[in-house]
């Protein structure tokens, strides 16, 4: 009896499990959908769901119109240098934060994590005065720094957390082996962190490329990244919705493909010290 | 390995001669918003840079009210970023008084700047300067299905009443299947319904402000504009059309379900396409209504290059701006494109043009529509502000668009008529104090 009524739980969750993915991925599918079909039937009412004529067309004006080449490898560079610089300053600080703690360690952290409660408009003319005065408008380097900074506490909240679950004696035993403190680092707690640093490493990738205020904001036509194509096919005047759809299946599948592909890391790190 | 000495020394003159070349060619930056004409402008650059080949295009496509921010806040701050922007009529009359733009008055003799239709040049010159050259111009005008209009017994005059709208709204209407007589933008914004709003109040002879700038919202001309607009949209219009903007009601249209729609004359090439357009063969046009009081229901707004005082390439500039917004520019595109699909509404020639008025149906409508409305005097009484269907200083967007959002919400039931007028008036009278007015 008690064999069914676990059957039945499983059923049960695997059926929600299902529906919810579903339900989160719905908007993702519609968006691919949409960018298959022409504007006159992106607007269909009632909306057409499978059965259309599928056509590639938004795809070649895209292509025609914009540089998406140029688009993604800015994406690129900044997604991955923001998460680069990121870790090399969060690695330390999350080291220190954990293993050798202060009386107001929580405080820090806290105080860190703070900072993203702060609408991101309050600080934007600071930010670009500073930006025209260092000449930082439109450079991949400014908008690498910044978005470094505004995914900083989540990057250090996160190495914190798994660095908390490594035994501390473990490092102790290293530093009594000899040890530095590079060593300790780079040769003892990075490895046994791997799958914490991996998902973290991801999930600010994904921040980073999908940021869209900063980007929109600080970027002209050099920098600018993948979330500025996307916004160059929104109008408020005419049909738009097929081709901004295939704009941002454009900008969506490098990262999707990215995640598919690494989401066992990525489940593994951000369940990592869940389960004991 | 060695390399031989007149290698060397070739190679070295070769770096030097292209670095030289490359230090010569100017960049321009140019910000632009997503439309049809906007984009087709970018496809056909290869005629500006043929001819100026010392000269570089880049692109800056940006949704209308990212862009308007983003200019806004490069020219504010002097960031630079951009050497021409595209900007509106409510933005150069602003920026033009605070020294913002260069001035175009020098621009080539072949340009003929008296070529350009009055009503345009006029929202585009401050002080006898001219700041911003028209790239396309609008207006606004009623469009029609003819077949329902004909169904009901009706015939549309070229310049109909609002009572007339009223009449052919309800006899249009057909609810049981999805026909409504009147479609009109009901979703908040000082763009969205303020525009037509403020223009439909022109033509009841009401105004924001009175000479020594009092808000207005309290005057029966207000009243009667609110409440003729509530009759229709509640009575013959579309059900959630507080929500409504220009998309929205042109995808009603598109699919058959507005018998009219009063909006941008831009729109008559997007109803008229039958890719899109289920009715595309069934579309009539007429000038925006009138209460017999001397002013229509219909705006003027005009999409213009504009060169940023903090440009360091004007002459550059200059040079791009005179070729995007030339008769010579008019006929590439319809070489290219076909006259239907030149940038409307900026020059008397493309009017006088006989391939032109037969290829566009709609041209005469769009004239007569820019013609008729005059941003100088928008409304029936004398006003303080230049501006059709809005008030050209810095503070009217915040205001438009809090006094916009009562609107809507009058219009989605949550408040009557009444309130949202009291409301209108409170918050654009603070607003004002604050200002210093």
């Amino acid at each position: 009896m008690a064999r069914a009524v676990s059957q039945q739980r499983k059923i049960i969750n695997t059926v929600l499990a299902w529906a919810v993915g579903l339900l989160i991925f719905f908007p993702i599918l519609w968006t691919i959908l949409t960018s298959f079909k022409t504007e006159a039937t992106a607007i269909a009412d009632p909306p057409v769901f499978l059965f259309f004529d599928w056509t590639l067309e938004n795809y070649t004006v895209v292509q025609e119109r914009s540089d998406y080449m140029r688009f993604l490898w800015n994406s690129v560079i900044i997604a991955g240098g923001s998460t680069l610089l990121g870790i090399v300053i969060a690695v330390p600080a999350a080291w220190s934060m954990a293993f050798v703690p202060s009386k107001r360690t929580k405080d820090i952290l806290l105080w860190m994590l703070s900072t993203k409660m702060l609408p991101a408009v309050g600080v934007l003319y600071p930010i670009y005065l500073i930006f025209i005065q260092m000449g930082l408008l439109d450079t991949r380097i400014g908008l690498t720094v910044v978005l470094m900074l505004i995914n900083l506490p989540i990057i250090v909240w996160m190495l914190y957390t798994y660095f908390k679950e490594i035994p501390g004696e473990i490092l102790e035993a290293a530093r009594m082996d000899g040890a530095g403190l590079r060593e300790e680092i780079l040769y003892v707690l990075t490895p046994m962190a791997i799958p914490g640093i991996a998902s973290t490493v991801l999930l600010n990738i994904i921040l980073a490329w999908n940021e869209a205020f900063w980007t929109l904001n600080l970027t002209a036509a050099k920098a600018a990244p993948l979330t500025a194509f996307i916004a160059s096919y929104s109008s408020p005047e005419g049909l738009f919705y097929a081709k901004l759809s295939a704009a941002s299946t454009m900008a969506i599948a490098p990262i999707l493909i990215l995640g598919w592909f690494s989401q066992k890391q990525l489940v593994r790190g951000l369940t990592f010290g869940a389960v004991k | 390995m060695k390399l031989r000495p007149s290698l060397c020394v070739a190679s070295a003159l070769a770096i030097a001669a292209s670095s030289t070349a490359y230090a010569e060619t100017t960049t321009l930056t140019i910000a632009t918003v997503n439309n049809g004409d906007m984009i087709r402008m970018q496809g056909l650059t290869d005629d500006f840079t043929a001819q100026n080949p010392d000269i570089a295009l880049e692109w800056v496509t940006l949704e209308e009210n990212v862009l308007r921010q983003r200019v806004t806040q490069d020219i504010a701050t002097k960031g630079g970023q951009f050497d021409v922007m595209t900007i509106g009529t409510y933005e150069v009359p602003i920026w033009g008084a605070q020294d913002w733009l260069v001035s175009l008055n020098d621009l080539p003799a072949e340009w003929d700047a008296d070529d350009i239709l009055p009503a345009i040049r006029g929202g585009l010159t401050v002080d006898g300067e001219l700041y911003a050259a028209p790239f396309y111009g609008e207006s606004s005008m009623v469009m029609y299905r003819t077949d329902l209009m004909e169904a009901a017994g009706l015939e549309m005059p070229d310049a109909p009443t609002w009572e007339f709208i009223g009449q052919a709204a309800e006899a249009m209407t057909d609810k049981d299947n999805e026909v409504y007589g009147i479609c009109l933008r009901g979703k908040a914004g000082w763009g969205e319904n303020m525009a037509f709003l403020t223009a439909m109040s022109n033509s009841f002879g009401a105004r924001w402000f009175d000479e020594s700038w009092t808000p207005q919202f309290d005057s029966e001309a207000w009243a009667n504009t609110l409440n003729t607009y509530m009759n229709l949209m509640t009575n013959y219009g579309p059900p959630g059309a507080s929500t409504n903007g220009f998309n929205e009601n042109l995808s009603l249209f598109q699919q058959g379900k507005c018998g009219m729609w009063i909006d941008a004359t831009v729109a008559a090439s997007f109803v008229t396409n039958p890719d899109d357009s289920t009715v595309a063969d069934k579309v009539g046009f007429a000038l925006a209504p009138d209460n017999g009081l001397g002013k229509r229901g219909n705006w003027l707004w005009a999409w213009s290059l504009a060169i940023p005082a903090g440009s360091d390439a004007t002459d550059a500039a200059k040079k791009f701006v005179a070729w995007a917004t030339s008769k010579e520019y008019t006929a590439l595109v319809a070489e290219n494109e076909g006259w239907a699909n030149v940038p409307p509404g900026t020059r008397t020639s493309l009017y006088e043009n006989p391939a032109y008025t037969e290829a566009a149906s709609f041209a005469e409508m769009t004239l007569g529509s820019i013609n008729s409305a005059d941003p100088t005097a928008p409304t029936v009484d004398p006003v303080p502000y230049t501006g059709v269907q809005f008030v050209a200083i810095p503070e009217f967007a915040g205001i438009a668009t809090q006094v916009g959002q009562e609107m809507s919400a009058a219009l989605a039931g949550q408040q009557t008529v009444e309130e949202a007028l009291a409301k209108a008036q409170s918050i654009t009278a603070e607003e004002m104090e604050a200002a210093g007015y």
